[in-house]
């Protein structure tokens, strides 16, 4: 008898394990926050890129019903990538789009907006990375759209934008309005 | 004499520049341990030399010259990012499991013992 709760308790055990593993192959182990939750200081302090001023988030933002914060750099490649759909968001002519500049150097940078167009209204840089990792960010790119009214995230996309994301963030502006 | 007296003025400036730059970055090496790298997930903020990190080990620096503990800096990181980025786990209900489940096995091992030894 004793023998036999061991057998079982052993089997138990094995099985119990085994669906333990198998539903943790269908997670992805890659975390993300979430982005609703997640709080942006509007203190934020930064340079333009194109003049030496000071500026804080609260002052950036004050354009417009929405701002789209886009995080950027010369050298990365998905940047270039995301580019056209910046612009194409532009024309759209309700979003305040912001440019952030991350570890990047001012030659490069100008000259990267001076080959592909300047869908930004303002640009600030963020030669050491702090900024955006105050903004909750991972790296280059990723995109943020903020309700200027309310001062809360829409949405966050950590990666290059696309034509899904573009379709999503079009939708969300129209049904905000 | 004077030359003894000026290399030992300059190894003893050196010294104690490097001992008060050391005290300074101990401090983030410390805080940045306890810290996930959140895209080279698996590494600790201290270990990694990604950009993510990079920046982060800056602004652990700024928040200590600007004098914030290491409790207000992690629970600013924390509004940030989220519990995920500290390697210890709050007390809640999805991890209640995982805090009270050693002390579980704990007493029943305990347990198991003291009958073994008992019924001897």
């Amino acid at each position: 008898m004793v023998k036999n709760i061991k057998l079982i308790a052993v089997v138990f055990l094995v099985i119990v394990s085994f669906f333990i593993l198998l539903k943790g192959l269908n997670k992805t182990n890659n975390y993300s926050p979430n982005l609703n939750s997640s709080n942006i200081d509007f203190n934020f302090k930064a340079k333009f890129l194109y003049s030496n001023e000071e500026t804080t988030l609260y002052e950036l933002i004050n354009d417009k019903d929405f701002s789209l914060i886009n995080i950027w750099a010369s050298w990365c490649l998905p940047c270039r990538d995301e580019h056209p759909y910046l612009l194409n968001l532009n024309s759209l002519g309700k979003l305040n789009i912001i440019g952030i500049n991350y570890k990047d150097s001012e030659v490069n940078a100008k000259k990267f907006i001076k080959e592909l167009g300047n869908p930004y209204s303002k640009i600030v840089v963020d030669p050491s990375g702090v900024n955006s990792i105050e903004l909750g960010a991972y790296g280059v790119p990723e995109t943020i759209l903020i309700n200027n009214n309310s001062k809360t995230i829409l949405k966050k996309y950590i990666g290059p934008l696309d034509d899904k994301k573009l379709a999503e963030l079009k939708m969300i502006i129209k049904n905000e309005n | 004499m004077k030359i003894k007296i000026l290399v030992l003025t300059i190894f003893y400036l050196i010294g104690s520049f490097n001992l008060s730059y050391a005290a300074n970055s101990e401090k983030v090496d410390q805080i940045s341990k306890n810290l996930r790298c959140l895209i080279c997930q698996g590494q600790s903020v201290y270990d990694s030399q990604s950009d993510f990190a990079l920046s982060m080990k800056i602004l652990i620096q700024n928040k200590i010259d600007e004098g914030k503990n290491d409790e207000q800096i992690y629970d600013f990181l924390k509004s940030k990012y989220g519990e995920w980025i500290v390697y210890d786990p709050e007390i809640n209900k999805n991890t209640v499991l995982l805090w009270v489940l050693p002390l579980i096995l704990f007493v029943f091992g305990g347990i198991l013992i003291l009958r073994k030894v008992s019924i001897k």
